[in-house]
């Protein structure tokens, strides 16, 4: 094994590598690599790790998951290989089941297994709903484990990279002629579309475009929003498709990833944010806290999002100017904000049985009504009418809230990122009472039941959880985002222009949402790019 | 209504404020476009113009040369990052010729940077950079601008360049070193701003450049032209200045290599390595746009190198193809630039060569065509690789130059 020579500033203590970041890929890529033999240290800006993925009190008594509030994406096997288990994370609700609200008082089911309420409402899209799922997992099902692996990249002599594109033809030719046409016709179109080929009932319509467009900023009608369902959907079937709830929130899970890394021999420091990245002879030797202490470093590992860790850690001076211009061009405007109500009882949704609380409620009637709250947002303004994503973990979990009270955490879109007119300051008031309002029309009686409440728009996410634009996968989503151009060609493979400097985080492939698979994907380049540099050394 | 001034989609090129004294001395009426500028090609004969660079003193048109205005806190910094050189080791009052590449360490554009203060500096180039200046400046304290227009500027270049910039009223210039600049006054042609000068050129001879305001560039004209009538001193126009830049080993972009930024096809890119220009490369000072490249280049070897060649008879090698046979079966290279050099009394040309067969004294041979009469024949010359710069006269260098 060939450890590169770290020479920083002196005096400070020194590791194989440095992960910036205690976010859950940090910790999932920094645990990787203890496992591989490495002395490993994540420094992590805010109190606790975990990043996005937070539980936070937010009422006396009343817990919410601050940021993201599903475990539906981290692959069984990462669980598994991880021993999350062992290390506390318990989940008490599995398997949630997905509701799609309605004003009228007929909730849509979107169980496959339980066709009753859409059968009610057409026959013909009964008929439709199973194949349509079928086809769309076969998809997906095809394209995840592309997940797994280190994109490959473009116009190289590369048996490495060779074979990877070869592999990903394979697997999309592996789906035999009708589907890889099918697949090939549908990539590129607007998620509307395709689901209007197949649905007539505009309520199951929505709730199957929600997810195509959930965290991004896409509405049904725009191109590429069908590539994003396939996305999330195949990243969902490497987690056994289902959507779980952590008991304790999501902190439980970083906290379990952070009892795994130090169970691996990891070192984690909160509390120490990161001032900049150390150069020496044109590699990454370390970093520098914002107290001034030097830590060095032959690998450095940033959890941070590209823009951050390219423009902002390192600098400029160190990186080639075509690459920052390529960087600075990262799309990452989160145009989604977080909910959380404390409320007095179990809210009551019109036509809703008291089982379907324990899963996801979807609130958006038709696409239109979706594209509508979407155009809004990119004139910099607040939709009248929001799409809302929302759970009530203290459903199934009592330790979320006071016994008989209950919380409520719901992902909201499109709120811009930054107002065409005047801050969100000024109109924090308005949207609070705003959604609230919209969710009473679904629940009548809520509004008397909140205690408290509290909006997060995408500029608070971004200054609490330093994620740049407030966006959950550092970097947008997209065909142009996406494998071997994410975050940019030249930073895909996670190794960095600057030797020794890596990128764990959500901004590289396979994204963000909670999964954990760049940073595992990213620790297995890291040792990986060892064992080269050692081989060529040798 | 129209003014002559204001550009228009009829009249798209723009005339220099020497326009009307050069249209004024144009013989032959021979106007070419530089970088959106209508500027002479030939004002008398090139051979007389020629010979005003080598033997007595000639003014050249170098307004349309593009200039960026580069200020702020880290000018030094953006500057450093931005071109292949040193430049924290360029001291305000000093100019350096620079070339500056993309990430795949392939040249952009070359050009001088001029120190006018610790934080200032302008940059002359050929084209315009302000989109590539501008990307490079994320991350710096640094302030881009253009001064193209707001600045005029005459070339006067040859062996009495001094003396008769002395006679006009320059005080000081004899004191100026290559790549110094200075500044100076001329109140006795009613120049009230300071001119500054600096001892640059694209000759390889004694020269220098003075740049003005635009409203005190018919003065300094005027001037010089007066002063200049009992000293042989001629205006120039680019046909000329070409013969004179090939035999110093200059390199012309669009001739010599082309930019990157320009380039379609894979392959025609070219790198400071190829062209001969790894002097200008240095690899100590820190990172610099496209090091990397540079230095993976720089041990895999180049595959091509612009070399100097001495061609045997008397006829122009213009666009010839070299091959390593004289029976014309293995191509190795295609020439650049090529004259006549009137000094050298040699046949000289630029050309880019493939990797192997790049040895000085090597022989290759020049497919040139001529044109007897639009009868067409095909010649094959023998041709030498030999050192740059083909012409470097001591009187270059020495400061202070002779006085005549």
């Amino acid at each position: 094994m060939n450890r590169p020579a770290t020479s920083a500033s002196p005096g400070g203590p020194k590791y194989d590598c440095i992960v910036i970041g205690g976010g859950h890929n940090g910790l999932v890529c920094a645990t990787y690599l203890a496992r591989g033999g490495r002395s490993v240290l994540v420094l992590e800006a805010a109190e606790s790790v975990g990043g996005a993925a937070a539980t936070r009190e937010f009422s006396p008594g009343f817990k919410v998951s601050a940021c993201a509030h599903l475990l539906h994406l981290m692959p069984e096997s990462l669980i598994r290989e991880l021993s999350l288990g062992t290390h506390g994370l318990h989940i008490v609700a599995d398997r949630m089941p997905t509701t799609a609200l309605s004003e009228d008082g007929y909730p849509l089911s979107l169980d496959v297994a339980n066709p009753g309420s859409l059968e009610a409402r057409s026959s013909a899209d009964a008929v439709a709903y199973p194949t349509y799922v079928a086809r769309l997992q076969r998809f997906s099902a095809a394209l995840q484990p592309m997940f797994e692996t280190v994109p490959p990249r473009l116009g190289t002599d590369s048996w490495h990279d060779r074979l990877a594109l070869l592999r990903l033809g394979l697997r999309l030719r592996g789906l035999g002629r009708r589907d890889m046409r099918e697949l090939l016709r549908i990539g590129g179109m607007c998620v509307q579309d395709l689901l209007d080929e197949y649905f007539e009932t505009p309520l199951l319509k929505a709730a199957l475009g929600f997810d195509a467009v959930l965290g991004s900023n896409f509405g049904p009608r725009s191109p590429g929003s069908v590539f994003t369902l396939l996305y999330r959907m195949a990243a969902a079937s490497a987690a056994g498709g289902t959507l779980a709830l952590p008991s304790g929130g999501m902190g439980a899970l970083s906290g379990a990833l952070a009892k795994a890394a130090i169970d691996a021999g990891v070192v984690i420091r909160t509390g120490a944010p990161v001032e900049r990245i150390l150069v020496k002879d044109d590699r990454a030797a370390g970093v520098i806290l914002e107290s001034g202490e030097s830590v060095s470093a032959g690998t450095v590992i940033s959890n941070a999002d590209p823009r951050t860790t390219f423009l902002r850690l390192l600098g400029a001076e160190y990186l080639d100017a075509g690459f920052v211009r390529r960087v600075t061009h990262v799309r990452a405007r989160g145009l989604a904000a977080k909910l959380h109500l404390a409320l007095d009882e179990l809210p009551v949704f019109k036509g809703l049985e008291e089982e379907a609380l324990r899963g996801r409620l979807l609130l958006a009637p038709s696409l239109e009504y979706i594209e509508r709250a979407f155009n809004h947002s990119k004139y910099g303004e607040l939709s009248a009418a929001p799409i809302f994503e929302i759970t009530l973990p203290s459903v199934a979990d009592s330790s979320m809230a006071p016994a008989g009270n209950h919380v409520l955490s719901a992902v909201v879109q499109y709120v811009p990122y930054r107002l065409a007119t005047g801050g969100w300051e000024q109109e924090r008031a308005h949207l609070t009472g705003l959604l609230i309002d919209t969710l009473g029309h679904y629940a009548p009686g809520l509004r008397e039941s909140v205690i408290a409440a509290e909006v997060l728009t995408p500029e608070d996410l971004e200054r609490e959880f330093r994620m740049t634009g407030g966006h959950w996968h550092h970097a947008e989503l997209a065909l142009d985002q996406f494998l071997m151009v994410r975050p940019v060609p030249g930073a895909a493979q996670y190794n960095t222009p600057l030797e020794g400097l890596y990128l764990c985080g959500a901004g590289t492939h396979p994204g963000g949402g909670v999964m954990g698979v760049a940073g595992r994907n990213a620790a297995r380049q890291v040792l990986r790019g060892e064992a080269v540099r050692g081989r060529r050394a040798a | 209504m129209l003014t002559e001034s204001a550009p228009h989609y009829r009249q798209p090129l723009l005339k220099t404020p020497f326009h009307d004294r050069a249209r004024a001395l144009c013989q032959v009426d021979s106007f070419i476009p530089w970088a959106g500028y209508t500027t002479v090609d030939v004002f008398t004969t090139v051979e007389q113009e020629y010979f005003a660079i080598r033997n007595s003193t000639s003014v050249y048109d170098l307004t349309p040369m593009v200039k960026y205005r580069i200020t702020g806190r880290d000018a030094t910094r953006f500057l450093n990052r931005l071109v292949t050189r040193d430049i924290t080791r360029l001291r305000p009052g000093r100019v350096a010729y620079c070339v500056w590449c993309d990430d795949k360490g392939h040249i952009i554009d070359d050009g001088t940077v001029f120190r006018l203060g610790e934080t200032e500096y302008r940059l002359c180039t050929g084209e315009r950079q302000l989109n590539w200046l501008l990307d490079s400046a994320v991350g710096f304290e640094v302030d881009v601008a253009e001064v193209t227009e707001d600045v005029a500027a005459l070339s006067v270049q040859g062996p009495t360049s001094c003396a008769l910039l002395k006679a006009l009223g320059l005080e000081g210039v004899e004191c100026l070193k290559p790549f110094d600049l200075g500044y100076s006054h001329l109140p006795t042609w009613g120049v009230e701003a300071p001119l500054m000068v600096s001892r640059t050129g694209f000759t390889g001879d004694l020269g220098y450049e003075i740049w003005m305001r635009p409203g005190d560039a018919e003065r300094v004209w005027d001037g010089l032209m007066e002063v200049g009538r009992d000293r042989a001193l001629r205006p120039i126009g680019s046909r000329a200045l070409n013969i004179a830049r090939i035999e110093a080993g200059f390199l012309l972009p669009n001739v010599d290599f082309v930019s990157a930024e320009h380039t379609l096809r894979v392959g025609t890119e070219r790198s400071p390595l190829e062209l001969g220009l790894a002097w200008l490369v240095d690899f100590e000072k820190g990172h610099f746009t496209g090091r990397r490249a540079l230095l993976e280049e720089k041990s895999r070897g180049p595959r091509r190198l612009l070399v100097g060649l001495d061609i045997e008879g008397n006829k122009p090698a213009h666009n010839a193809l070299l091959y390593a046979d004289r029976s014309g079966k293995r191509q190795v290279g295609s020439v650049t630039s090529a004259t006549w050099s009137p000094t050298g009394k040699r046949n000289i040309a630029l050309a880019m060569m493939d990797a192997p067969h790049i040895t000085t004294g090597l022989n290759v041979w020049a497919e040139i065509y001529l044109n007897r009469e639009l009868v067409w024949e095909r010649r094959m010359a023998r041709a030498r690789i030999v050192e740059r710069p083909f012409f470097a006269p001591e009187r270059r260098r020495v400061t202070p130059p002779a006085h005549y």
